[in-house]
């Protein structure tokens, strides 16, 4: 069975701060009147990293609402696009490429190493809740397979000695408290 | 050799910045092309120029842009497409990361020639980083009136915004691309209508790959003629071809097009050779979609000419023993390397990136990714080549967009070229299930994934 | 006007007119089957690829043959165009491998299948598949889903036409159904648990090539070639009114929207009517349809069969299994 479950709207109440919701209304300026549905990508890059790292159907109700569309038209592209999460995800999402040329260069054996080293399966989020690993297609960084991406943010010429070393800083990032990513948000600006 | 066009700046620090750019002779050709020349002298010079596409198709820039609807009173749209998600191609994402004034430039001097007062630039998600460098790069030609209303005083106005994919190959074809910008799934749409007449919002528009408008400023800078003279036959000006697998060298090397390949995979300046003093086995020449060659044939063709890094050379002998230059993504394989195992791995790609729309591509990828994982995995039989095949031959050439015939390609050059290592596959299901990868049989379930 | 052959067979079109629709004009064996095209719903087709045509004259200007089989459903005609539907050996023979893709995920559950006897994957696989199938695979596996009171999903037949996707889009006032997900684990679904319950939301069944949208009031009570179509009418406030009544006897087991030859609704009606009213004093009856289909509805009619009663507690069984 492939089959989704049916998601259930908690009806829990969402909404952006005012400062990311004024550079919202700024972006779909950037589309032409009665276009503001092509915001919707970047909106769902802004909501899934400002509101818990995944697209809850409350979420995306209250996006859809902003963007004067229908539920179903987010719904529809939230699950086309691999990057979006519909379910919840761990605090750093890694996602290792399986590809080709990356595989062809040790992609595969960095992948198996990352799954027992944090003793989780591809789709799976270990129980701390700090890491999700997932097989991805092609990254588009090839030249410096194997690579990966954590929270967006690329790892090259992968070795286990240098994952090792990677997720000791990323472990000691989350104990700290400071997860500090560049935001979607102020990219667009 | 060693004749830098596109990334004659690259090496410059701080060229990111737009005065050091400016300081470097950045713009120049804009302020050319907008204040000295008229929006069909810049047409002639791209059409003389023999410029085609770089995203892959290879179709002459010129005559694309001349299709575009110059009737319609809709407001016109220039793309820039930078979805680069091939496997093996990782070019645009250098010109944008170390040039992004330069595809500025591009952009600037199409938008003008083409009457578009708005451009996009779709950049694949996956590439945040990107998105923050060609923001600020924007910003600055906003404070340096290169953007915005009445650039330079001419009374042109243009406004560039980037905007994001979000992790979807098939937004990489033109319509699929549109079809994301205006917010929807990325389904390609079904031509005709071609964007040029109905495009993004039913407006016309132009989709060109950002390589292909990186080149629009050098070529107004030097001129058509000159750009045509580079080259070899209507394989004119150089071309960026990212280089990657078991090579000493992998990276973005821009190459004067008629490099004999020979040349690129051995020489020092490019490739460097095969690492670890292995041999060469098999070479993808232009990114994943294109049919692989062996080491023969990626040599010298069939008719035991030298290679050539062109259009034509390349594609010598059609499918039965030529290729494509496609994208420029030059996969090299050692001999180590697995063919069945890498037929299977670009398999589940198209079968992961199709976007279901039509029925063969849907359907026919997942079969035959399927039958190659149980190939590879040591529970296929002899007949599953066949079967293999004759999916192949059925996706190519009844899908809507590109992409069915992408996925055919690799399978089908596979099996022609490669056939015994199939056949071994079969043959010897024991051997192949201990020797290659036999970890990863265990856990074979995990590995089919259907999203 | 403009003049094309297809299979050798001149017509004049109006400019603008489809290859399909050119056919559809000289009507018979030359017409491509579709799937997923659907006339009366704007933007569909060039989908499914069933009625992919061979163009050997793109037109009296341009007299080189199309490069690749075009979908009739959606390629213009030109002056001077020939086009070869059933004279072309490759376009039959692409036409058997579609089936064979559509076919491949199928469940072929046709002996418990509402749709069949109706069914235009059925009819297709029956004139343009082959007697084998080449899969050992698993098929892919849905569960059924209720989507609104009157309608059941079965996600495993359904060929991804998208028709249902139109006529939410079209003729109901708000789309709560969509295509997720993507490449070939995608699916008809609502995300969240919601109903369809809008009025006009029954002509998703009907628009349905396959049986992946049936009729709940209508599920496991009868197969449809025992019933006996009759054209209905009412009076409707919502919708004209003019159905088709497939009765036994004088049971109304169904209203349906009449359907041309082609399979096409002659026009959408009301949920009212077609899940509401389902008794014979509810309707004026005009007089047996006449289906022109290929189908086994239109072979016979089975006049003389006794009530189907036999078929009711098997179908509850089924229901209670699912």
């Amino acid at each position: 069975m492939i089959g989704h479950k049916l998601h259930k709207p908690e009806n829990k109440i969402v909404a952006f701060s005012p400062e990311t919701l004024e550079k919202i209304h700024e972006l779909i300026s950037h589309y032409p009147d009665g276009q503001q549905k092509s915001a919707l990508l970047p909106v769902l890059h802004i909501a899934q990293e400002e509101l818990g790292g995944f697209l809850s159907a409350d979420l995306m109700d209250y996006i859809a609402s902003l963007l004067n569309i229908q539920s179903i038209e987010v719904y529809e592209v939230a699950t086309f696009y691999s990057m979006f999460n519909i379910d919840p995800v761990g605090k750093f999402v890694i996602d290792v490429c399986r590809t080709g040329p990356c595989a062809i260069c040790g992609g595969e054996q960095i992948l198996d190493y990352l799954k027992k080293k944090l003793n989780i399966n591809e789709g799976e989020t270990t129980p701390d809740g700090l890491f999700t690993i997932n097989a991805v297609e092609c990254l588009g960084a090839c030249g410096a397979a194997p690579v990966m991406q954590v929270n967006t943010e690329f790892h090259e010429f992968l070795t286990s000695e240098k994952i090792d070393i990677l997720l000791d800083n990323l472990r000691e990032m989350a104990n700290e408290k400071k997860v500090s990513q560049s935001r979607w948000v102020e990219k667009f600006f | 050799m060693g004749r830098k066009i596109l990334l004659e700046k690259a090496g410059i620090p701080g060229i990111r910045e737009f005065s050091i750019y400016r300081h470097h002779g950045g713009y120049g050709s804009a302020e050319k092309a907008l204040i000295k020349m008229s929006p069909a002298e810049i047409l002639q010079e791209v059409t003389r120029s023999g410029l085609r596409g770089r995203g892959g198709a290879g179709f002459p820039t010129g005559l694309k842009w001349s299709f575009l609807d110059r009737k319609c009173t809709n407001p016109r749209f220039l793309i820039c497409n930078a979805d680069e998600s091939e496997p093996g191609t990782f070019k645009d994402r250098y010109l944008m990361e170390f040039l992004p004034h330069l595809v500025l430039e591009g952009l600037i001097i199409s938008s003008f020639a083409l009457g578009a007062n708005t451009c996009y630039i779709y950049v694949r998600g996956e590439f945040k980083t990107l998105i923050g460098i060609l923001q600020k790069a924007i910003n600055e030609a906003y404070q340096q009136n290169f953007l915005g209303k009445n650039i330079l005083g001419t009374g042109y106005s243009l406004d560039i915004f980037v905007h994001p994919g979000a992790g979807a190959y098939i937004c990489g074809e033109e319509t699929a691309l549109l079809e994301s910008l205006e917010g929807k799934r990325g389904n390609p749409r079904i031509k005709p209508p071609f964007p040029a007449y109905k495009g993004l919002y039913g407006c016309p528009t132009m989709v060109n790959n950002v390589e292909t408008l990186a080149a629009i400023g050098p070529i107004i800078e030097m001129g058509g003629e000159a750009y045509a003279s580079i080259g070899k036959g209507k394989s004119t000006g150089t071309k960026l071809i990212s280089a990657c697998g078991n090579i000493n060298k992998p990276g973005v090397y821009e190459i004067d097009l008629g490099l004999p390949v020979e040349d690129f995979i051995y020489s020092k300046e490019f490739c460097g050779g095969i690492k670890d003093g292995k041999r060469l086995k098999a070479v993808v020449p232009g990114g994943s979609s294109v049919p692989i060659l062996p080491a023969e044939l990626i040599l010298r063709t069939a008719g035991g000419q030298q290679r050539l890094m062109t259009y034509e050379s390349l594609a010598d002998g059609g499918f039965d023993s030529g290729s494509m230059l496609g994208s420029g993504g030059f996969i090299v394989y050692n001999e180590d390397a697995c063919i069945v195992r890498n037929t299977w791995n670009f398999t589940r790609f198209y079968q992961h990136e199709s976007c279901g729309q039509c029925s063969p591509c849907r359907e026919g990828t997942g079969w035959m990714e399927k039958v190659l994982n149980r190939l590879e995995h040591g529970l296929g039989k002899m007949s599953d080549i066949d079967l293999l095949a004759s999916i192949a031959g059925k996706i190519e050439g009844t899908t809507i967009c590109p992409l069915g015939d992408a996925a055919a390609w690799p399978v089908s050059s596979a099996i022609r070229h490669f056939r015994q290592e199939f056949e071994f596959h079969a043959e010897h299901p024991e051997i192949v299930r201990k020797i290659n990868h036999g970890a990863l049989v265990k856990n074979q379930e995990s590995n089919i994934q259907y999203r | 006007m403009v003049k094309v052959t297809i299979d050798n067979i001149p017509i004049e079109v109006e400019e603008g007119t489809t290859i399909l629709n050119a056919a559809r004009k000289i009507g018979g064996k030359i017409v491509p089957p579709a799937m997923c095209y659907y006339s009366k719903l704007a933007g569909s087709g060039g989908k499914c690829r069933t009625c992919l045509v061979k163009v050997a004259k793109s037109s009296a200007k341009d007299p080189r043959p199309m490069p690749k089989l075009v979908a009739s459903c959606s390629t213009p005609v030109q002056d001077g165009m020939e086009v070869l539907n059933i004279t072309s050996p490759e376009v039959i023979e692409t036409r058997k491998a579609i089936v064979e893709f559509l076919l491949i995920n199928h469940p072929l559950d046709c002996p418990v299948c509402d749709q069949a006897g109706e069914c235009d994957l059925q009819d297709l696989s029956f004139s343009h598949g082959m007697a084998n199938t080449r899969t050992i695979e698993s098929r892919r596996e849905f569960p059924p889903t209720d989507i609104g009171p009157f309608i059941k999903l079965h996600m495993n037949r359904c060929i991804l036409c998208y028709r249902c996707i139109y006529v939410a889009n079209q003729i109901t006032d708000k789309r709560v159904h969509g295509i997720l997900f993507r490449g070939d684990s995608s699916e008809i679904s609502t995300y969240i648990e919601n109903v369809i319950d809008n009025d006009f939301s029954g002509n998703m069944i009907d628009v349905c090539p396959v049986g992946a949208l049936t009729d709940k009031t209508f599920r496991f009570k009868s197969r449809v070639w025992f019933l006996k179509p009759m054209d209905a009418h009412r009076q409707c406030t919502k919708c004209s009114g003019r159905v088709t009544a497939w009765m036994f006897g004088d049971e109304i087991y169904r209203i349906t929207g009449r359907k041309d030859q082609f399979g096409e609704m002659e026009e959408f009606i009301c949920n009212e009517c077609r899940f509401g009213k389902k008794e014979f004093s509810d309707w004026i009856i005009d007089g047996p349809r006449k289906i022109k289909r290929q189908s086994v509805i239109s072979a016979s009619y089975y006049e003389n069969m006794i009530k189907p009663s036999v078929i009711n507690p098997i179908g509850e069984i089924m229901e209670e299994t699912e």
